[in-house]
């Protein structure tokens, strides 16, 4: 079993949703990124999404545009946020990473090669944002023959008959995105979201996982009532942007804090 | 002979091309990919279309030979495909055209576009304008100051301009955040793309929509010397008016088709937009994978030239397929060369090229001085340089 799915299986025993922090690698400089990793963990994170810097995110809102900016003003690119999953690993064999991107860093290094040093630094999830099921048949394999989850995103609009295909390519889990739109867009509607679920509960039995849109307490409680994890991304880059090298870590242990006692208190309706 | 049948049913040209984009999207790109299929051999359509570009956009635009520049260039004849002479002065408008009606079709009242030297904004405002659209144009901030004419053309026809500050705040940087505005707004809104890259289906569409360039000047050719050029040349960025030459000809045998990249300051140098012609690796980037302008990290890198319309650090896929496949040839031409070409036809022809044009003006004067003087190259206007008269007065001192 895979660690992603071994922290799945854990919280299902406790009745529990497991909370997934996103923070963009190097951001706001490479030298706070493992400190921040091991914050995340400290505070209540039960996986982390790490994104790794592109050029051109073109799925991502302002907020994390602007972290993928400040990354690579440090030249933090794929090589090097392997290396701080590397470091984190030293002292944490525990938490599963998930690395977020896109499709082009993957693609210079080449689909095998990336999997080969993914797995080396033991990464245990991939998303890549713009590689659909269709156009990434030999990528998925690579991975999975390394046991490292391919995570695939589903949409407001993914059709039944997609949501399938999706799932026949995806493990560890499938990452649910709440709302039409780039990344820390407007709020969710939890009662769609709630549905959206459920009907995507039937054709799989992987992990749904919710994300786009859950900004504070009231909102990661609630998705945390009807999915199986809840990542909160923009938020917690916006909190990195406003802070100071001082308060960064107190500051994201806080938000970390509120956001666990939220997920902690839903009351399970799956 | 086989016929040249390309891409594949997703949109494949053999490894480039595809649809690299994420899932909030795909819904989107499938209904488009069904509504054109339906509509691309609609005789009904089709013959909107061609009325559309007869009476509004003013084609077919003539062939014209220049007589007096291949004089003084010495060698071949030089014939000029006059894409410059189109309502809105440039290749651009045909294909907004075509993907306007479509958005009719589909019953979206919102069209947005990226652009770089901002012909394809312009060319989307006044169709927008004239279909009652409502226009939004993502354009780089650099190029908003280096194209401020085409700016307030598109504001006076109507549309809001939307400058982009991300990245290299250029054309690639337009293109993201109009893919971002289309995800947000999918429901109501058509993209319309400028040029031959993108997610499938837009490099067919739109090269099929620009293909009436070449099917005219085939026409034209015959009748105006009997037979087809020996070679085709056109500038190429995202490389739609190249597209669009291009493919009528891909089939004919004996005629070379000549694809301009822009060098910049010198291929050596780093400092240019051209991908094919320096073997960048392939990657994925705007949803296709084609090849791309690098870092070792699989970052995109800033690009560089005179031209806006050429500052593009990929290419449209089905070029990568052609230089894969040698049916075209992609070539370099300097910043530099590209502005002698540009002056050379003005004082000899009474032509006032764009700049991206003038890049394969360059090329095909290159070219003439080693061909014999019955020997024949059709280059593609593509453009007029009325919108460039402010970066050619800063080149030359001048205060306008």
């Amino acid at each position: 079993m895979s660690r992603i799915q071994t922290t799945f299986a854990a919280l299902k025993q406790q009745g529990k949703t497991a909370l997934i922090p996103y923070i963009t690698a190097g951001d706001p400089h490479p030298k706070h990124t493992v400190d921040l990793l091991h914050t995340l963990v400290k505070n209540g994170a039960d996986m982390i999404e790490l994104g790794v810097p592109f050029s051109d995110p073109m799925a991502d809102g302002p907020v994390i545009q602007r972290a993928s900016e400040r990354a690579l003003m440090h030249k933090v690119g794929l090589t090097a946020v392997l290396e701080m999953v590397k470091t984190f690993r030293l002292t944490n064999q525990t938490t599963p990473i998930i690395l977020m991107g896109y499709a082009n860093p993957i693609e210079a290094i080449g689909p095998k090669a990336f999997a080969d040093r993914a797995k080396a630094a033991d990464v245990d999830g991939v998303i890549t944002v713009d590689y659909p099921p269709e156009e990434c048949g030999e990528f998925v394999q690579e991975l999975r023959s390394r046991d490292i989850d391919p995570i695939f995103l589903l949409s407001p609009t993914t059709e039944p008959k997609r949501v399938d295909l999706i799932v026949s390519q995806a493990s560890g889990f499938v990452y649910y995105v709440s709302l039409k739109g780039v990344t820390g867009a407007a709020n969710l509607d939890i009662i769609e979201v709630s549905e959206r679920v459920a009907a995507i509960r039937k054709q799989t039995n992987l992990p749904v996982g919710v994300g786009f849109g859950i900004r504070d307490a009231v909102t990661a409680k609630a998705t945390a009532a009807i999915a199986d994890a809840v990542v909160v991304g923009s938020r917690m880059v916006q909190l990195i942007e406003a802070s100071t090298d001082d308060n960064l870590l107190s500051n994201v242990a806080a938000l970390m804090t509120e956001l666990k006692t939220a997920v902690d208190s839903a009351t399970k309706s799956i | 002979m086989q016929l040249y049948d390309m891409p594949d049913a997703r949109g494949h040209f053999g490894q480039f091309g595809g649809t690299f984009v994420a899932e909030t999207l795909v819904e989107a790109l499938d209904e488009l990919r069904m509504m054109y299929e339906k509509y691309r051999h609609d005789p009904v359509f089709l013959a909107e279309f061609a009325h559309d570009l007869k009476h509004f956009v003013g084609r077919p635009s003539p062939v014209y030979h220049a007589k007096r520049w291949s004089d003084k260039v010495g060698g071949a004849q030089i014939y000029l495909k006059r894409e410059d002479l189109n309502h809105t002065g440039a290749h651009k408008i045909n294909n907004t055209v075509g993907q306007a009606l479509l958005a009719k079709r589909m019953g979206k009242p919102r069209v947005i576009a990226e652009t770089g030297a901002g012909q394809h904004g312009v060319a989307t405002a006044t169709i927008a304008a004239r279909m009652g659209l409502e226009c939004v144009v993502y354009m780089g901030s650099e190029d908003i100051k280096r194209q401020a004419p085409n700016v307030f053309r598109m504001k006076l026809l109507g549309a809001t301009v939307v400058p982009v500050e991300s990245g290299s705040k250029t054309l690639k940087d337009a293109l993201n955040e109009a893919m971002r505005d289309w995800v947000t707004n999918v429901h109501n809104t058509f993209y319309i793309i400028g040029t031959v890259a993108g997610p499938h289906p837009y490099p067919m569409m739109v090269r099929d929509f620009q293909a009436v360039i070449g099917v005219e000047a085939k026409i034209q050719m015959q009748e105006m010397v009997g037979r087809q050029p020996d070679a085709v040349i056109a500038c190429v960025g995202g490389g739609s008016n190249a597209m669009g030459i291009f493919y009528p000809y891909i089939d004919v045998p004996n005629v070379r088709l000549i694809g301009v990249e822009a060098a910049g300051h010198g291929l050596e140098t780093g400092m240019h937009a051209a991908p094919l012609t320096t073997n960048s690796p392939v990657g994925v980037l705007h949803g296709n994978r084609t090849y791309l302008m690098q870092d070792a990290d699989g970052n995109i890198i800033e690009t560089h030239s005179v031209s806006a319309g050429l500052d593009y650090p990929g290419v449209g896929p089905e070029h990568a397929w052609l230089k894969d496949i040698k049916r075209a040839e992609y070539v370099g031409i300097t910043d530099d060369e590209a502005m002698t070409a540009f002056h050379s036809l003005c004082r000899t022809e009474g032509i006032i090229p764009a700049l991206e044009s003038s890049h394969a003006l360059a090329h095909a004067e290159k070219m003439a001085k080693t061909m014999r003087k019955d020997e024949i190259i059709l280059v593609n206007l593509s453009g007029r340089g009325d919108k460039d008269i402010n970066t050619v007065a800063k080149l030359a001192n001048i205060t306008l």
